[in-house]
C-alpha cells in the first residue's frame, strides 16, 4: 500500500491516556509508526512546539509532512486515511454521533474529576470528585448497554471510538482505586463496565500501550511529590 | 418556519414520526443558528421548538430526555432519536444527507476543520461570552485573547474567499456567529475586537457571510442583540459584585 511508504510518527508520553488513543487507533489499523517520547518535565521539544504551535500538547500525529493534533481528531483522521476495515467509528450516522457525544464529557468533566480524587484539598472536594466520577460511570454503564447491544465492546465486536475514548483512562482509574483503596468499577454497580475493562486492556491493540498500574502509580507519586516540592515549571 | 410547538404531549410522539425532524431552538444561541443554517443549506424541512432556558426547572421533558448529561440546546431529533452538540449535529447532517457536503472530503482537511472549529469555539465563542461578564483588568485580558484569536482567523483567510475556499463550508458555518454576534457584544460592552484596518479579510468575509441567503433570512436586528447582551452583562456584573 502506498500509504505505508509515508512515515508515521506519534509524539507523546507513555503515561498520557490521550497519547494512548492515537496509538491504539494506529494499532487497530496495523499501521507501523515511530513513537517519539517527550520528556515533558524537562521542557517541550522543538518538534512538539513546531508541530503543535497552538496548544503545545501531546499527542501529535506526524504523517509525512502533516501534523495533526488533538487525540480524538487524530483518531478520526487515522480512521479516514486508513479507511479499510475494521472501522473505528460506526457506519450508522446516529451511532457515530452518540460515540462522539461522550468524548467532551469524558475529557472535560469525568477525567478531571478522577484526577482530583488524588489531590483534592479537603474531604468535601474529594467527596464531590468521587461523586462526579461514580455518576459518570453509571451513565457509561447504561451507554454500554445501548451501544454494545450485547456485544463485547461499545463498538460492537471490535474496539471502536468510544472504547478508545473511555478505555484510555482505565490505567489512571486503576491507579486511583489502588491509591484511595476504593473500588470505582464494581460488580454491583457497573458489572458490564467491569468486564469490558478487562477485555479492553487485554485486547491486542491495547495491551502493549496500556501502562502497568504499578508503574503508573509510581509515576503519579513522583508527580505529586514534584508538585508539592518544586516550583511549577514554566 | 413554523412557530414554537405546545407542551410535549402524546401528539409529539406522532409528530416525531410523521415529520422528518425537529429542532430545539432559542433565538439568540449561536449554536442553534449553526444547525439551522446547515439544515437550510441542505434544503431539509424542519420544525423548531423553543425552550425556556432561564429556568432549568422549566426545561421540557423532551429536552431532559434527549440530553440528560448536559441538558443543553440544540438538540436535533431525527426518526425519534436525539443528536446533541452543534458541531456533532452538523457532522450527523452531513453523514445523513450527502448532497452539498459541508465538511471537506480530504481527511487532513477534515482534521483541520474539526481542529479549528473546536479551537475557535473554546477561545473565541466562550471567550466573548466571558467578555460580557467581566470588567477592569479581566476585561482587558479577555478582550486581548479574543482579538488574538481573530488574528488567527485573518491568517486563515489568506488567498481565500471563504474559510471553505470558493464556497461556504464547515468552518464558515462554525464561525458564522462572529459575523453577527461579535459586533453586538462590542457595542454592549464598549470594546473593540474588529479593527477594519487590521483585519480586512475578516471584515470582507463578515459582509459576504451576512449576505448569504440562508443567513440573511435568520438575521435579527442588531439592536435586539445589543439590548439582550447589555441586559445580560448588567445581571452578570451584579452577580459578581455580590460575591
Amino acid at each position: 500500500m502506498a500509504k505505508s511508504d509515508v512515515k508515521v510518527k506519534v509524539l507523546g508520553t507513555w503515561s498520557s491516556p490521550f497519547v494512548m488513543r492515537a496509538r491504539i487507533a494506529l494499532n487497530i489499523k496495523s499501521v507501523n509508526y515511530e513513537f517519539l517520547q517527550e520528556r515533558l518535565w524537562e521542557g517541550k521539544s522543538e518538534l512538539l512546539l513546531k508541530s503543535n504551535p497552538v496548544h503545545r500538547k501531546v499527542p501529535v500525529l506526524i504523517h509525512g509532512d502533516k501534523s495533526i493534533c488533538e487525540s480524538l481528531i487524530i483518531v478520526q483522521y487515522i480512521n479516514e486515511v486508513w479507511s479499510f476495515a475494521p472501522s473505528i467509528l460506526p457506519s450508522d450516522p446516529h451511532e457515530r454521533a452518540t460515540s462522539r457525544f461522550w468524548a467532551p464529557y469524558l475529557d472535560e468533566k469525568w477525567f478531571p474529576s478522577l484526577r482530583t480524587i488524588g489531590v483534592a484539598q479537603g474531604e468535601d472536594a474529594r467527596k464531590a470528585a468521587i461523586a462526579q466520577v461514580e455518576e459518570g460511570l453509571l451513565l457509561l454503564e447504561e451507554a454500554f448497554g445501548k451501544c454494545s447491544k450485547g456485544k463485547p465492546f461499545f463498538g460492537g465486536d471490535q474496539i471502536g471510538y468510544l472504547d478508545i475514548a473511555f478505555g484510555c483512562f482505565l490505567g489512571w482509574l486503576r491507579v486511583t482505586e489502588k491509591m484511595s483503596g476504593m473500588k470505582l468499577l464494581s460488580i454491583s454497580k457497573t458489572p458490564s463496565l467491569l468486564k469490558w475493562a478487562d477485555r479492553f486492556c487485554s485486547d491486542i491493540a491495547v495491551k502493549d500501550v496500556m501502562p502497568e498500574t504499578e508503574k503508573l502509580a509510581e509515576f503519579a507519586k513522583m508527580i505529586m511529590a514534584k508538585m508539592r516540592g518544586a516550583a511549577p515549571p514554566k | 418556519m413554523t412557530g414554537p410547538l405546545e407542551q410535549a404531549g402524546p401528539e409529539m410522539g406522532q409528530n416525531l414520526e410523521a415529520r422528518t425532524q425537529l429542532d430545539v431552538y432559542t433565538w439568540y444561541s449561536p449554536y442553534v443558528h449553526r444547525v439551522a443554517w446547515v439544515l437550510k443549506l441542505k434544503g431539509i424541512d424542519y420544525e423548531f421548538v423553543e425552550e425556556n432556558l432561564k429556568d432549568p426547572n422549566k426545561r421540557s421533558p423532551l429536552l431532559l430526555n434527549c440530553n440528560p448529561v448536559y441538558r443543553k440546546i440544540p438538540v436535533l431529533i431525527h426518526h425519534g432519536k436525539p443528536i446533541v452538540e452543534s458541531l456533532f449535529i452538523i457532522e450527523y447532517i452531513d453523514d445523513t444527507w450527502k448532497d452539498n457536503p459541508i465538511l471537506p472530503t480530504d481527511p487532513y482537511e477534515r482534521a483541520m476543520a474539526r481542529f479549528w472549529a473546536s479551537f475557535i469555539d473554546e477561545r473565541l465563542l466562550e471567550g466573548s461570552k466571558r467578555v460580557l461578564s467581566v470588567k477592569g483588568d479581566q476585561l482587558k485580558m479577555e478582550t486581548k485573547q479574543v482579538s488574538d484569536a481573530m488574528e488567527v482567523l485573518e491568517g486563515m483567510l489568506e488567498g481565500k474567499k471563504f474559510f471553505g475556499g470558493e464556497k461556504i463550508g464547515f468552518l464558515d458555518i462554525a464561525f458564522g456567529w462572529i459575523a453577527i454576534w461579535l459586533g453586538a457584544i462590542e457595542e454592549a460592552v464598549g470594546v473593540e475586537f474588529f479593527n477594519r484596518r487590521k483585519l480586512p479579510l475578516l471584515e470582507t468575509w463578515k459582509d459576504k457571510f451576512k449576505e448569504f441567503h440562508v443567513v440573511k433570512d435568520s438575521l435579527y436586528p442588531t439592536e435586539k442583540l445589543v439590548r439582550f447582551f447589555t441586559k445580560y452583562r448588567h445581571s452578570q456584573l451584579k452577580l459578581a459584585a455580590k460575591k
